[in-house]
């Protein structure tokens, strides 16, 4: 299966299926490694994270466009602005991603009940 | 310039990809002449951003997608000793520096290269790139003057000229060209975007073909005793 754009109905029962659980999350945010190379006032900055383990009581994707998901913890919160596309993927993790319009991938939000490789 | 004849090339970079894109037409070329070649790439490229919209891949299938173009790619180079080292793509530079030196002081002893083909350290733009560079740079810089195998790295930051002025190393690929292009699109999930930039630069009167088609370049490292 191929990611495909949000579906904001189907995608909110993919987060809800998640909730309450231990699952392990991939977070992370890019502007690409050549960024300031290309364009030398570009201020390059971008958090990576992988296999944090979290647990949600709640997530929520808002209805926009790119969309944006949020997920309330316990203690605190997790969020991704720029959500287009996203899929279950054949190991059942919900692999959400957002990607510009040169396909090139500007944030990434996955959840999972297994470490990610 | 004509390549120097060489007992055992190694080339050390950690993208699938950079291989093709700065020295598949000298690897090539050495292979045509017999020359083994070993390729040792540190990661499979995972946080490459070209999904494509619609998207081709997945964060998650990536590296799968890029291990097989690697493998394809060194096909066509001729590279028949293709090391992928398991690291993982933006992290080199946060791994334990002596490991690093380490890695390559190993694949050194192993193989005994006469010639060592990386990324020139402070000019090469991408974190990964120079850490990889300053791993190989320290490894060789710790052995016996007499036993050091020559270090050609590979410069492309904005500045590069214009501080180290022309690379000493200018080698012509003409004759293996057309290796290098399929060499190129063999990682095909990193460079259809790129035959379109090329497009674009075509169009605003800077193409990058000629550059990488007719020449390659290398920086020879010298070692401060």
């Amino acid at each position: 299966m191929r990611m495909k754009e949000v579906d904001v109905l189907e995608l909110q029962k993919l987060i809800d299926s998640f909730a309450n659980k231990d699952v392990y999350i991939h977070l992370e945010t890019t502007n690409g490694s050549y960024a300031t190379h290309y364009n030398e006032q570009f201020f390059n900055a971008s958090a990576f994270i992988r296999n944090a383990k979290i647990r949600y009581e709640h997530g929520k994707v808002i209805n926009d466009n790119p969309h944006r998901v949020g997920l309330k913890l316990e203690n605190g919160w997790v969020y991704a602005q720029g959500i287009t596309h996203y899929e279950l993927d054949e190991q059942g993790r919900l692999l959400m991603a957002g990607l510009n319009h040169e396909g090139k991938l500007a944030i990434a939000l996955e959840i999972s009940e297994t470490p990610f490789t | 310039m004509t390549l120097k004849p060489q007992r055992h090339v190694l080339v050390v970079f950690p993208h699938p990809d950079d291989e093709a894109f700065s020295s598949a037409g000298v690897i090539r070329l050495y292979r045509n002449m017999g020359v083994p070649v070993t390729y040792a790439c540190l990661t499979l490229g995972e946080m490459g951003r070209n999904l494509g919209n619609p998207p081709f891949a997945t964060r998650e299938s990536l590296p799968e997608i890029r291990r097989k173009e690697l493998q394809e790619a060194c096909k066509v180079m001729g590279i028949e000793d293709l090391r992928m080292m398991g690291f993982r793509d933006k992290t080199i530079e946060f791994e334990d520096d002596e490991k690093m030196v380490k890695l390559v002081q190993d694949l050194i002893s192993e193989l005994n290269p006469s010639l060592i083909i990386t990324f020139l350290p402070n000019y090469s733009v991408h974190p990964d790139h120079e850490a990889t560079g300053r791993a190989v740079v320290e490894a060789v810089r710790r052995m016996p003057k007499d036993e050091r195998p020559t270090v050609y790295g590979v410069g492309f930051a904005n500045n590069t000229i214009a501080e180290k002025g022309e690379p000493d190393v200018i080698i012509d690929i003409t004759t293996v060209k057309e290796d290098k292009l399929k060499a190129l699109l063999a990682h095909n999930s990193q460079t259809t975007w790129m035959v379109e930039e090329n497009q674009k630069r075509i169009d605003e009167g800077q193409p990058m073909s000629d550059s990488w088609f007719h020449y390659e370049k290398f920086y020879t490292i010298s070692f401060v005793d």
